[in-house]
């Protein structure tokens, strides 16, 4: 874990985590609570426990850790229905290193391969089209995984595919969207959120205005942020200030890669091969309606699950795993019953586990927590008070 | 997984296919960048570009300042699973 005094620019730090405090101090006794943000994205809470950002937040600036990282919500029985595509002779079976290890009820993609399936990792969709086009004798099956940022890569691939007429080659579509997540969380009566830290890079497609109904008819605060520990903490503060003044709009914190309405070559490709799936499994939230896409019947001749007759398989997550109340906020990972013990980033027992992004590997990693159950270690805020009081006495 | 990383188009392969060759902090390989062109900047002018690059798409160009910060975050947070990846093209037990 990193310090503040170690960040780049640890006076402007210091000074954006004092007006945190501040305004946080002022809101929290107005309304006799916490301030609750969530951060959406995986690649945020990955960055806010490497940097130890929420230890030096104020203790009423609570952090919940959003459904943001596709390799956590994916349900078990599209990784059933994977590993059965898979184990099919005539299949190569293509995927993102990071889908590998997602326990399946079976067994994971990883075992399937030990098992003697053919399963390959590649960086990029267009590797997958490349193994179909060196081996037209097999059936080549992309595992297409992820949110907004990595749907055009499928997208533009499938395009590709359909002009080249590569027909041994197909996508067994996982990809998911973040809006009408975001609206179903809203919809839970039960949420505790005050305001949202929106993707950064997510929103490098699909533009800030598609969150314009938070803020218009939830009364959110959005504001979208960058990866580095300052935008985080800029970020936080808008959210803040936000509040602190009673308004709730989208913000932008991250100009230099977002702009309000996207990348439009990005969006036309995803419009032309995707659309709206009535309902989608996520892990640990159940199923959200028109959360993820699928192929459209165009392009028909390229979708796993049309070729495959693919059995669709649903599984309920175990009850021991609570990877859904922490995913809402109601939980802190380490309050799990598995956190340490059954659940371990070697042996992911639940979602969470398996990504360095995911909460419960992060807090794993970084020590937040114990397997007593007890929270996290409180010593790096302390030391940051301290720091903060003695440079407030020498200024 | 939304990370990306940067690097810079060293060369145009094939302009109608929109395929581009870009360098990664040393490492070379071929992407698409039919998501940063447009009339106004074709892929001839992207030769020299400094491009976020996610799983073999460049996804948006920033500039060379952004682009070393990026590469020093993704240092630090040990998130070297894109560039680990660059190279993996899924035949590797083919062909080695
Ligand atoms: S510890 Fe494991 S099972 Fe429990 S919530 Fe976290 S990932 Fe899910």
């Amino acid at each position: 874990m990193k310090f503040i005094d170690e960040f780049r620019d640890h006076a402007r730090a210091r000074q954006i985590l004092e007006h945190i405090t501040t305004l946080v101090a002022r809101l929290a006794e107005q309304r006799g609570g916490p301030v609750r943000i969530m951060e959406v994205c995986g690649g945020h809470t990955h960055a806010i426990f490497h940097y130890g950002l929420e230890a030096m937040l104020p203790p009423e600036l609570e952090l919940i850790h959003g459904p943001g990282c596709p390799v956590c919500v994916l349900p078990m029985g599209r990784v059933d229905d994977c590993v059965a595509i898979a184990e099919r002779p005539e299949v190569i079976l293509a995927t993102f290193g990071d889908a590998i290890r997602v326990p399946g009820s079976r067994k994971s993609l990883m075992q399937a391969k030990a098992d003697g399936a053919d399963v390959r990792i590649v960086y990029s969709p267009t590797d997958a089209l490349a193994l179909a086009r060196k081996h037209p004798d097999r059936e080549v099956v992309f595992f297409g995984l992820g949110f907004e940022t990595t749907i055009p890569s499928t997208a533009l691939t499938i395009a590709q595919a359909a002009r080249e007429g590569v027909n041994n080659f197909s996508v067994f579509c996982n990809h998911i969207t973040i809006i009408p997540t975001l609206k179903a969380i809203l919809d839970n009566p039960d949420h505790r959120l005050d305001g949202f830290l929106g993707p950064g890079h997510v929103s490098m497609i699909i533009g800030t205005d598609p969150y314009r109904f938070i803020a218009e008819h939830y009364g959110c605060p959005v504001v979208v942020s960058g990866f580095e520990p300052l935008d985080i903490l800029q970020s936080l503060l808008m959210v803040v200030r936000q509040l602190h003044d009673g308004r709730a709009e989208v913000e932008n914190q991250y100009q230099r890669l977002v702009t309000s309405d996207g990348n439009l070559t990005a969006l036309e490709a995803f419009h032309q091969v995707y659309e709206p799936r009535e309902n989608c499994e996520w892990r640990g939230l159940g199923s959200i309606a028109e959360s993820g896409v699928q192929i459209k019947a165009a392009y028909g001749a390229y979708d796993a699950e049309r070729k495959f007759a693919v059995p669709n398989q649903q599984v309920a997550d175990p009850d021991s795993c609570r990877c859904g109340d922490v995913l809402t906020g109601n939980l802190k990972p380490w309050q799990c019953e598995l956190f340490g013990k059954r659940c371990t980033p070697d042996q992911p027992h639940g979602a969470l586990m398996v990504s360095s992004e995911g909460a419960c590997a992060a807090y794993y990693q970084y020590g937040g927590g114990n397997v007593d159950g007890r929270g996290p270690d409180s010593s790096a805020s302390a030391s940051l008070s301290q720091n903060l009081i003695q440079s407030r006495a020498e200024s | 997984m939304c990370l990306g990383i940067p690097g810079q188009i060293i060369s145009l392969d094939d302009a109608d296919a929109r395929l581009a060759t870009v360098d990664v902090s040393g490492v070379r390989r071929q992407i698409n960048i039919a998501c940063i062109v447009d009339d106004d900047h074709p892929p001839e002018r992207c030769v020299g570009d400094w491009v976020l690059v996610h799983v073999g798409f460049a996804l948006n160009r920033i500039d060379a300042e952004a682009a070393a910060r990026t590469l020093e975050l993704l240092d630090e947070l040990g998130d070297t699973h894109e560039f680990d990846a660059l190279t993996l093209n899924g035949d590797q037990e083919v062909s080695s």
